[in-house]
């Protein structure tokens, strides 16, 4: 039953990077960082605001250059791979989620619009199919398809992220990196939309770099989890050997602080 | 025949930072061995170190000296040294742990918390959420129950959500903390048939159980966890 399932030891990350440093003027904002993140699996960054976390998700997405390492994508130098090589990126292999649906969606285009452009974009032209898989891309995220022609304004929180995700998703993105996806929401829609990014994550074989400060959605979400403390991964591994049994003072400080649900 | 999991000088202390870094010897030297077929019992008083090793051998504690090797996909994987991948994998196709608390992501029905080991194994969706129900009825869950999320469920019954989803797969080897703990007579004499039915397929069972009757039922023999020696 599992002998044709894929062989995680010793695969070939998708993403990695070693050595990133980067400074702004006296602060140090990343400290000799490494990381790598394979198919499938979920990476929770946390740390405290001000740790550096959302600075390594820019660093290794390609909006911001490091002062020294290098990050590479499919072993190469995303670095030096030039501008339009990393936009062919970010329209294709990768998907971003950002914690303010607004920044993510177009808000006076409506949900299908939302979802089907980033197909058109990629180079999808029949006009009815396209349509038909935005409806299919609302129902896997929940959303009501009879609000396919609705602006998303008129959505609530919840459902802006959750279309925000559909748009990410649609076009078969291998990479999403999603800064505090949960961040601006009720407690009762976080739990609906983390059982939904870990579901698609396992389905779709989909590598989720995740940044968070909710340490109890990293728990239930992640398969891996790097710590950040000014800059620096304090601590990495296994979550629930992380949270369970923390190494580091400053991990064992941040896993005693957390309010136990 | 090869031991199914067996560690070898397993060893493991905790340093509080918090507590001006005192360090708390737990384990010491501990050699376990379990063969497929076969359920060991760990023994000893409270604070002894059971749970902790019982954590140890899942990998969620980091051990701390020793190795801990556990049969997967025919050979040895050394779970002190293992990547988090490694664990990972060990996890969802051959070691299961059922531990005295559910921890999932809220708002998710029982039924699918009990079917997912099975889907992320592969198993069709139709296919794991059937065995999920076939296994909540054996465990006297009843059907208006599984459609729910655990959080408002009794103790008694968020156990058996629990268990379901540590028996459904079929793990080789399977680590059982106090299963029986907030159970019913008839309910533990369930859990009784499921632990030798997955002893006469072959899985090897590690348990920690304070219930005479149950242990009595399943155990073949007892492994004794001694409170550490040079304890702080």
């Amino acid at each position: 039953m599992t002998a044709d399932l894929p062989q995680t030891s010793g695969r070939t990350p998708l993403l990695n990077a070693e050595g990133l440093t980067l400074r702004f003027g006296a602060i140090p904002a990343l400290v000799d960082v490494a990381i790598d993140i394979s198919a499938g699996e979920v990476l929770a960054i946390v740390g405290e605001s001000g740790s550096g976390k959302t600075t390594l998700l820019r660093v290794l997405s390609g909006m911001m250059a490091p002062d020294a390492g290098t990050v590479r994508w499919l072993g190469d130098d995303l670095h030096a791979m030039g501008e339009a090589a990393r936009r062919r990126l970010m329209r294709t292999d990768w998907g971003f989620v950002h914690q303010n649906p607004r920044d993510g969606l177009r808000l006076n285009v409506s949900a299908g619009g939302n979802v089907g452009e980033r197909l058109m974009a990629v180079g999808a032209r029949h006009y009815g199919r396209i349509r038909e898989e935005a409806i299919a891309w609302l129902q896997r995220v929940e959303v009501d398809a009879a609000r396919i022609d609705d602006l998303p304004r008129t959505f609530s929180g919840g459902m802006q992220q959750r279309l925000q995700i559909a748009r990410t998703l649609v076009t078969r993105p291998r990479l999403v990196f999603m800064d505090e996806p949960t961040g601006g929401l009720d407690v009762s829609v976080q739990a609906r939309l983390l059982d939904l990014i870990r579901g698609l994550s396992r389905e779709l074989g989909l590598a989720v770099l995740i940044v968070t400060h909710d340490i109890a959605a990293a728990r239930l979400l992640a398969d891996r989890m790097l710590v950040m403390r000014r800059g620096e991964v304090v601590e990495h591994g296994l979550t629930d050997r992380v949270l369970d049994d923390p190494q580091h003072p400053y991990t064992q400080l941040l896993v005693s602080s957390v309010l136990a649900a | 025949m090869t031991p199914a999991l067996r560690t070898e000088g397993l060893g493991k202390a905790f340093t509080l930072h918090l507590q001006g870094g005192v360090r708390i010897p737990v384990l010491g030297d501990v050699d376990l061995a379990v063969h497929p077929g076969e359920c060991v019992a760990l023994w000893g008083p409270s604070g002894a170190g059971k749970s902790t090793l019982m954590r140890c051998l899942y990998g969620n504690y980091g051990a701390g000296a020793g190795r801990i090797l556990l049969r997967h996909r025919g050979t040895d994987l050394d779970l002190a040294s293992a990547s988090p991948q490694q664990v990972i994998e060990a996890r969802r196709e051959t070691l299961g742990y059922v531990s005295q608390f559910l921890r999932v992501i809220p708002r998710v029905a029982t039924r699918d918390i009990v079917a997912e080991p099975l889907v992320t194994r592969g198993v069709p969706r139709d296919e794991a959420q059937a065995r999920a129900t076939e296994l909540l009825h054996r465990l006297n869950l009843p059907e208006r129950l599984h459609g729910l999320p655990p959080a408002t469920f009794s103790g008694g019954e968020q156990q058996r959500v629990n268990l379901a989803r540590g028996f459904a797969p079929g793990y080789p080897v399977l680590l059982l903390d106090e299963p029986t703990a907030s159970l019913d007579a008839a309910n533990r004499a369930v859990v009784i048939g499921l632990i030798r039915e997955a002893k006469a397929q072959g899985a090897a069972i590690i348990g920690i159980f304070h219930d005479t009757e149950v242990r009595e039922a399943v155990a073949d023999r007892l492994y004794d966890v001694l409170p550490h020696q040079d304890a702080a």
